[in-house]
C-alpha cells in the first residue's frame, strides 16, 4: 500500500471534526507526487526534450553565421549537405570502424581477465585494480598519456620497439594508422570496466551446469564455448549497448590527440558536430547531424531492449 | 602412488604458473602509463627528451615538475573550479533524485508509467549527444561561460532517479508507516527515516555522479571560455596541446598526475565502493 493511501485511509478513519481538513490534505497528496518529480521534469524538459524539437527546426532552416543574411526555410537542405559531405561519410565509416574496432578486442580482453581474476585470491585483487583503473581516469588524461607514448621518435612505444630493433610508424601521424591508435587507447581505457560487468555476470554462472560439463570430460574451451558464454549472453548483450553508446558520444581524446586528422582519418560523428557547431559555425548542419546520431542512438537502444527482453526470456 | 600424484599434478602447477606469468605481462603492460606518469613527473627537466621514456626511475625525484604544471596552468583555479561543478551538481542531484525516486517507489498516480518511460529515455539520449541545441539553451538562459551551466544539463538524472527508487522500494515499510501513523508529514518522513536507510544507494550515486564529472570534457569545454572558468580537464588538454611545442614532458606526466590523483586515492581507499557503484551504475543504468 502506498504512502498516500495510508494517510487517506486514517484520516478518513478519524472522521468526524477533521473530515474537512482532511480532504483539503488529500488533495494536496493527490498533487504531491507530481510535485516531487517537478524539478527533475523541468531539468529532463530543458535538456533532453526541448533539445530534441529543437535541433529538429535548426536542422530544416540555414542560419549564415555572421554575414547579416536572413535565416531561410531548406527543407532537407542540411541533411543532403550533411550526406554529401566528405568529412561527414568519412566520419560515419570511421565511427563504424571505431565502434567495431574497439568492441571487439574489449569485449574478448574484458571477459579473459573476468575469467582470470574472478578468484578472491590477493594477487587477483591486485590484477583487478590495475586492468579497472584505466576506466576511472578521464579520458583527457589518457589521451596526454598517450600523446606521450605515441610520440614519434623518443615516445614510449618507440623507445622500447626501438631496444627490439623494431622501427615504429608515426602511430598518430599516418592516416592510415591513426586511427588504430586511437581504438588502441580506447581498449586499454575501457576492457577493465567492462571486465567488472563480466566478473559480475560469472557470479550468475550455474556451478552445477560447469561441474557436470566437467564430469561429462568437457575440456576448458568447451566448458567456455558450450556453459559460459550462453549463460553470459545477457551480460555481453548490456555490455555491448553501453559500449557502443559510449563509443558514439565521447570523442575528448580525439580532441586532444588529432582533431580528427590527419585528413579526417580519425574524425568520428560526434567531432564532426562538435566541429560544425563550435568552429564552423555551421548550425544547420550539426543539427542535421545531430539528429542523425540521436536516431542511430535511438535505434540502437530500442533494437537492443528487444534483443534483451528475448535474451531473458530464452533464460528462463 | 607418490609418482602418480605428482604426475597428475605437474600438469596442472605448469600452467598455472605460465598463467601467472603471462597474467602479470599484461598487467605490468596496462599499467605501464601510470608507471611512466609516476617516473617521469618526479625525473628533473635536465635529463633530456631522448631518455623521457624509460620507465626505470634513475635519478633523484624532485618536485620541480609539479611546482611548473601548477605555476604554468593555474591548476589550482582549475581545482577549485571542478570541485565547485563536482559538489555543486552532486548537491542538487541529491533533491532531484531523492524526491523522485521516492515518488516513483511509494505514491501511486497517474501518469506513472508514462513518466518512468519519460526519465528512461534520458539513459539514452545522454547529454553528450545534444551539446549543440543545449549550448544554445545555456546561452538562452544566460548561463553561457559560467560553472552553472556546466552543471544545469545534469541537474535531472535518470540514472540517479531509478537507482534511489530501487533503494526505496527495498526498505521495508514498516518504518515510514509508524511514523506516518504519528503523523509525520510525507517529507520527514523521506528525511528522518527514508534518507538514513537509503545512505548507501545515495553513496553509490555520488560516486559515479563525482567520478563523471570531475572526468567531464566536451561539455565544459563548449561551455566556458574564460580561463577563469575552466575545470582541470580543459586545463589539461590545453596544457598538452602546450607540450607538444616546448618537450616538457616532466611537466605534462606531472599535470596528468595532478587531474588523475585525488579520484586514484578515493579510489585505493574506497576499492570495493567504487566498483560495487560501478557494476550498479551499469546493471541498473
Amino acid at each position: 500500500m502506498s504512502l498516500a493511501g495510508a494517510t487517506g485511509v486514517l484520516d478518513e478513519a478519524q472522521g468526524g471534526p477533521l473530515a474537512k481538513a482532511a480532504s483539503s490534505r488529500r488533495r494536496k497528496l493527490r498533487l504531491l507526487p507530481y510535485a516531487l518529480l517537478a524539478p527533475s521534469l523541468l531539468f529532463l524538459v530543458l535538456f533532453t526534450y526541448l533539445p530534441i524539437v529543437r535541433v529538429l527546426i535548426e536542422s530544416l532552416l540555414d542560419k549564415p553565421h555572421g554575414t547579416g543574411a536572413a535565416t531561410a526555410f531548406v527543407g532537407l537542405g542540411n541533411y543532403a549537405r550533411v550526406f554529401a559531405d566528405p568529412a561527414f561519410r568519412q566520419a560515419a565509416l570511421n565511427n563504424l570502424v571505431y565502434a567495431v574496432g574497439v568492441l571487439v578486442p574489449t569485449l574478448a580482453l574484458a571477459l579473459a581477465f573476468a575469467l582470470a581474476v574472478q578468484r578472491s585470491t590477493r594477487f587477483s585483487a591486485v590484477l583487478r585494480t590495475v586492468f579497472f583503473f584505466p576506466s576511472l581516469v578521464p579520458l583527457v588524461a589518457a589521451a596526454s598519456l598517450f600523446f606521450f607514448i605515441f610520440l614519434p621518435g623518443v615516445g614510449l612505444l618507440d623507445y622500447y620497439l626501438a631496444k627490439l630493433g623494431v622501427h615504429g610508424p608515426n602511430w598518430l601521424g599516418n592516416s592510415d594508422i591513426a586511427l588504430w591508435s586511437v581504438i588502441g587507447l580506447t581498449v586499454w581505457k575501457n576492457a577493465g570496466y567492462y571486465m567488472v560487468f563480466y566478473i559480475a555476470g560469472l557470479q550468475n554462472v550455474p556451478r552445477d551446469t560447469v561441474e557436470a560439463a566437467m564430469i561429462d570430460g568437457a575440456n576448458g574451451w568447451q566448458r567456455l564455448r558450450f556453459v559460459i558464454l550462453p549463460a553470459l549472453a545477457p551480460t555481453t548483450a548490456f555490455v555491448t549497448v553501453i559500449a557502443l553508446i559510449q563509443l558514439l558520444t565521447s570523442v575528448d581524446h580525439v580532441i586532444v590527440l588529432t582533431r580528427g586528422g590527419p585528413s579526417n582519418a580519425t574524425n568520428l560523428i560526434l567531432y564532426y558536430i562538435f566541429q560544425a557547431a563550435h568552429e564552423n559555425f555551421e548550425y544547420g548542419k550539426a543539427a542535421a547531424a545531430t539528429l542523425i546520431s540521436v536516431a542511430v542512438l535511438l535505434a540502437l537502444s530500442f533494437g537492443s531492449l528487444r534483443v534483451m527482453e528475448r535474451g531473458a526470456r530464452g533464460n528462463g | 602412488m607418490a609418482r602418480r600424484r605428482l604426475k597428475k599434478h605437474l600438469p596442472g602447477v605448469l600452467p598455472r604458473a605460465l598463467l601467472a606469468a603471462l597474467l602479470s605481462a599484461v598487467a605490468f603492460l596496462w599499467a605501464t602509463p601510470f608507471l611512466w606518469t609516476l617516473v617521469a613527473s618526479f625525473r628533473t627537466e635536465s635529463a633530456g627528451s631522448a631518455g623521457m621514456a624509460s620507465l626505470l626511475p634513475d635519478f633523484a625525484p624532485t618536485l620541480e615538475n609539479f611546482r611548473n604544471a601548477l605555476d604554468s596552468g593555474s591548476f589550482g583555479l582549475y581545482y577549485v573550479n571542478t570541485i565547485i561543478v563536482v559538489i555543486g551538481l552532486l548537491a542538487v542531484q541529491c533533491v532531484t533524485v531523492s524526491l523522485a525516486g521516492y515518488a516513483f517507489a511509494r505514491l501511486r498516480f497517474v501518469g506513472r508509467d508514462v513518466l518512468f518511460y519519460a526519465f528512461l529515455l534520458q539513459l539514452m539520449l545522454v547529454p553528450p549527444a545534444l551539446i549543440v541545441p543545449n549550448l544554445r539553451t545555456i546561452v538562452d538562459l544566460g548561463l553561457y561561460d559560467t560553472l552553472p551551466g556546466v552543471m544545469a544539463p545534469y541537474f535531472a538524472s535518470a540514472f540517479g532517479t531509478f537507482l534511489m527508487r530501487q533503494t526505496f522500494l527495498a526498505l521495508p515499510r514498516d518504518f515510514e508507516e509508524a511514523a506516518a501513523i504519528d503523523g509525520a508529514p510525507w517529507w520527514a518522513i523521506v528525511w528522518y527515516v527514508l534518507l538514513p536507510m537509503a545512505k548507501p544507494g545515495l553513496i553509490a550515486f555520488a560516486i559515479v555522479s563525482v567520478t563523471a564529472h570531475w572526468n567531464e570534457f566536451l561539455w565544459p569545454l563548449m561551455v566556458i571560455s574564460d580561463p577563469k572558468n575552466q575545470t582541470l580537464t580543459i586545463g589539461l588538454a590545453a596544457f598538452t596541446r602546450g607540450a607538444e611545442g616546448g618537450k616538457e614532458w616532466g611537466v605534462l606526466a606531472a599535470g596528468t598526475l595532478l587531474v588523475m590523483a585525488p579520484l586514484a586515492v578515493a579510489f585505493v581507499a574506497f576499492q570495493r565502493r567504487f566498483v560495487d557503484s560501478f557494476v550498479f551504475s551499469g546493471v541498473k543504468g
